[in-house]
């Protein structure tokens, strides 16, 4: 496997109409370059993306053949029966059973094309997969618990100040009780 | 916004004493918000597990990213799971910041509504909207 050094990133080529350079499948898109080019084309004031240049925490990874794993997914997967995210920085979570097909959860999201999620709620919030590898031994359990929300947060400091504690306090909650030990992100 | 938020949180997280695992479809996004570990999954905004209704694709996915995180020992590491969307890469052509749109210089992002944005009408009712 291929470990991407975040120098290379400079170098990386901006695929898309936006761009007329080479595209190869060994280069990442850079959404980045891309937003940065579209707010360009719209008149608009570059985005300021997050950067965290500082090295992140580190807590040792289990045995994932007998850890528990939490899936958390920011696609806007919500259940019916319940409340819809809204569009502009919805910072809410949605409680889901992990243990129920994926046919009963709905997404919602105003950043990617919704179709191919809703035709399969599993590309963007893969309980029914999960299960699979449980049974399949790759992982010890899934979290009965699955944690959905709307990650299409513009605002930082909101996304950091409200949704970060919000999940945390979750997780660990569910680590506390015994059903957790790892939490698996899935961005969309 | 998504990988970035998403990359914030797992920073958080794991901060807190709890070991994650953060997929991404947005490479440069997850590089700049640098959560603890990141598997790449280079597949179109909106796919990030795979195509829809090919669980072994999904399956696929999610195991490379799981062996992956089981070795990574670099806070910040990104591994490329080296997973293929299409063979050649072409899908790359008509990538777009939103994953929707035609890209050519119009405003093509959805608007932020403020209200709940039911994907079924019979959901608005089921949730007593």
């Amino acid at each position: 496997m291929l470990v991407f050094s975040k120098m290379w990133l400079e170098h990386a080529v901006a695929a898309g109409p936006w761009h007329d350079g080479p595209v190869t499948s060994t280069l990442p898109v850079d959404y980045i370059a891309l937003t940065r080019a579209q707010y360009d084309a719209l008149g608009y004031q570059a985005y300021q993306w997050a950067e965290r240049p500082d090295p992140p925490a580190w807590t040792p990874m289990p045995t994932l053949a007998s850890a528990s794993v939490v899936l958390i997914g920011s696609g806007g997967a919500y259940r019916e029966g319940q409340v819809a995210y809204h569009w502009k920085d919805d910072t809410g979570i949605r409680h889901i059973p992990s243990a129920e097909p994926a046919t009963d959860i709905r997404v919602t999201h105003f950043a990617y094309d919704l179709e191919p999620a809703r035709e399969d709620p599993n590309i963007v919030f893969p309980v029914d997969r999960l299960r699979e590898l449980v049974d399949e031994g790759v992982i010890g359990g899934l979290a009965p618990t699955a944690l959905g929300c709307m990650g299409g947060i513009y605002s930082v400091r909101r996304a950091e100040q409200e949704l970060a504690p919000a999940i945390v306090d979750e997780v660990l909650a569910m680590r506390d009780a015994g059903q957790a030990d790892v939490a698996l992100f899935v961005p969309v | 916004m998504c990988h970035q938020t998403v990359g914030l949180v797992a920073r958080a997280l794991e901060a807190a004493g709890m070991p994650t695992l953060c997929l991404t479809a947005a490479y440069s996004i997850t590089a700049a918000a640098n959560p603890p570990r990141a598997a790449f999954v280079d597949v179109p905004l909106g796919n990030t597990v795979g195509r829809p209704h090919d669980p072994e694709f999904q399956r696929d996915v999610l195991r490379r990213a799981l062996a992956a995180a089981q070795t990574m020992d670099v806070p910040g590491t990104i591994t490329d799971l080296g997973v293929s969307w299409d063979g050649d890469g072409s899908w790359k052509r008509f990538a777009s910041s939103t994953g929707v749109g035609s890209g050519d210089g119009e405003d093509d992002r959805r608007q932020r509504l403020d209200t709940p944005q039911y994907q079924y009408e019979a959901d608005r009712l089921a949730a007593g909207g």
